[in-house]
């Protein structure tokens, strides 16, 4: 057993680590394949916030990493055409600036998941899950019929947005982009865990009549870490459409919201870098299994079946002596 | 003037009516146990104080205000803190971060609650659900402290504990009386400890308060007919 800290670093390490050795071996296809797995441990630790920190079972935290995703798609593909957004009342052009997508992405992102957050806090159990979902699918149709952007197609981005100082169609420059927005992510995650903010919202997990008695508004909490959760996952979004260059309906998907909740259940619901370690062992199961066969999914389930029962705290808590509370 | 005061209250768990109308009150400095068999109230009682149950019917005032509609976490704001039967401490949630959690400026800090249970300082990195019972206990007084309650209420706080650590319990409480000079509910069945700190009893019967008096009134006819002792 291991202490949390000496494996999160181990598995944040061995992320940049690959990357760095398929540079070496003139392999960018491997390079594509990390950062792909660190943006999608960003929408994991976004999610892991809520889920395992706050016992917040969202199926529906697609609909954030879509919005995140049509907020690339759409500025992006409007500076392509150099047509503005909109004309009148005031003039909104497009961009292909990464630092302002990310913004749009983030605001965006944070006002869909206030709206959802605070008509599906007001349940709780199967029924939160069940709102969120729909709100999910919502706009999932609502992005299929949208034939503006691409409808069911989806729409295509030619080139990928600019980041000062970077060539970011070099594919280890875009990873260490992305590599250095999961380690800002996780700082600031790791620090709300351990505010009070963070840890009044653990405490509410476990028990939410003690927390109410002791002066937490446990609805307002909630929202709260939803939002931010949100927003963690529709940043995600923006920087996995940059990635592919392409925006689809997919994004918005039920499929969507299980892949990102299987990171963290592979990984360890409420540890730091459980999502991270999840969403890296997805990508390599992907690559390895989907070579072998198509029906992949079989094996990841049965290997999934065995984390839950055999390692309830997932690979991080797996390897590390430290319990957490566990969503659910 | 009263800090709490509870006037006819009657409250009900769906269909199933508990109080039938709780009179109680609880001044500045005061302790005030609330007394009764088992099922007759008490754990209720309390829950409507801190607003985890609405009453049907009756007023409760806390420090000049009307609770009624109140959600609990205003409540508790306003100066009720509740250490709950069994405890119930945060129990993936280190010592240290317990009381973190439940912080709010005014003269209780760590320093005091650590001076008050030297045990939760030197517990301080340990998880809430590995201490023992007792531990337990200290850390449910000592979070609720923390808020800085202007009354404090206690509900069952040394039942199953072994006696050694109970005289610690009401050692430690005699001590929030005398020296802090907090308001206190406390719901207990030890009589022997009550009568070292306790102004005032106040019985319930069947949910409803039947008879109230100072510690040195309870006398053998009002244990036997109400309490069964």
């Amino acid at each position: 057993m291991l202490p949390e800290r000496m494996i999160n670093l181990l598995i944040l390490g061995l992320l940049l680590a690959v990357p760095l050795v398929a540079l070496a071996m003139d392999e960018p296809f491997i390079i594509t394949l990390a950062t792909k797995a660190a943006v999608l441990a960003v929408a994991g630790v976004g999610l892991n916030l809520a889920l395992g920190q706050g016992g917040l079972v969202s199926f529906g935290h697609a609909a954030y990493f879509g919005v995140g995703g049509y907020a690339m798609g759409i500025l992006a593909s409007h500076a392509q055409s150099y047509t503005p957004l909109m004309e009148a009342p005031f003039l909104i052009e497009g961009t292909k600036s990464m630092l302002v997508i990310w913004l749009v992405a983030i605001v965006a992102s944070a006002l869909v998941a206030l709206l959802v957050g605070a008509l599906s806090l007001r349940t709780s159990g199967v029924y939160f899950i069940m709102v969120t979902l729909a709100f999910g699918q919502m706009l999932y149709y609502f992005a299929i019929s949208w034939p503006a952007y691409g409808g069911e197609d989806g729409l295509s981005i030619y080139v990928r947005n600019g980041f000062p100082g970077l060539n970011t169609l070099d594919p280890i420059q875009f990873f260490g982009l992305c590599f250095a927005v999961l380690l800002i992510v996780l700082f600031v995650v790791n620090l709300l865990n351990k505010s009070p903010f963070g840890l009044a919202l653990n405490g509410a997990h476990q028990n939410e009549e003690r927390a109410r008695t002791v002066g937490i508004n446990v609805y307002r909490l909630r929202l709260t870490a939803f939002v931010i959760s949100g927003a963690i996952t529709g940043l995600a979004g923006a920087l996995f459409a940059d990635l592919n260059r392409f925006v689809s309906p997919t994004m918005f998907s039920w499929q969507t919201s299980g892949e990102i909740m299987v990171f963290i259940i592979l990984g360890g619901v409420a540890r730091l870098c459980g999502p991270v370690a999840g969403a890296a062992v997805y990508i390599l199961l992907e690559h390895v299994l989907g070579g072998l066969s198509e029906y992949w999914h079989i094996y990841l389930g049965a290997i999934l079946l065995f984390v839950v029962l055999f390692a309830k705290g997932g690979l991080v808590g797996g390897l590390s002596r430290r319990e957490v509370h566990h969503a659910g | 003037m009263s800090l709490l005061s509870l006037n006819g209250i009657t409250a009900s768990y769906g269909a199933s009516q508990a109080l039938f109308g709780v009179d109680l009150s609880v001044a500045e400095g005061e302790v005030v146990a609330l007394m009764g068999r088992n099922g007759m109230g008490k754990s209720t009682t309390i829950k409507v104080i801190c607003r985890l149950l609405q009453n049907t019917q009756g007023e409760v005032q806390f420090a000049g205000q009307n609770l009624a509609g109140m959600p609990a976490h205003r409540a508790a704001k306003l100066g009720l803190g509740l250490v709950p039967e069994g405890r119930r401490c945060f129990t993936n949630l280190t010592v240290r971060e317990n009381l973190h959690a439940s912080a709010r400026p005014g003269a209780w800090d760590f320093a005091r609650v650590h001076g008050l249970f030297p045990r939760l300082e030197e517990r301080g990195d340990q998880l809430a659900g590995s201490l023992s019972g007792g531990e337990q206990q200290m850390l449910a007084i000592g979070r609720a402290l923390m808020t800085n309650p202007r009354l404090l209420i206690l509900d069952e706080a040394t039942e199953g504990l072994a006696p050694v650590v109970r005289q610690e319990i009401w050692a430690a409480i005699a001590r929030l009386k005398g020296d802090a000079g907090l308001s206190i509910l406390v719901v207990d069945k030890t009589i022997s400890e009550l009568r070292r700190i306790a102004d005032r009893v106040v019985i319930l019967e069947r949910g409803k308060s039947v008879w109230t008096g100072g510690m040195d009134d309870l006398s053998g006819p009002v244990k036997d007919q109400y309490l069964g002792v």
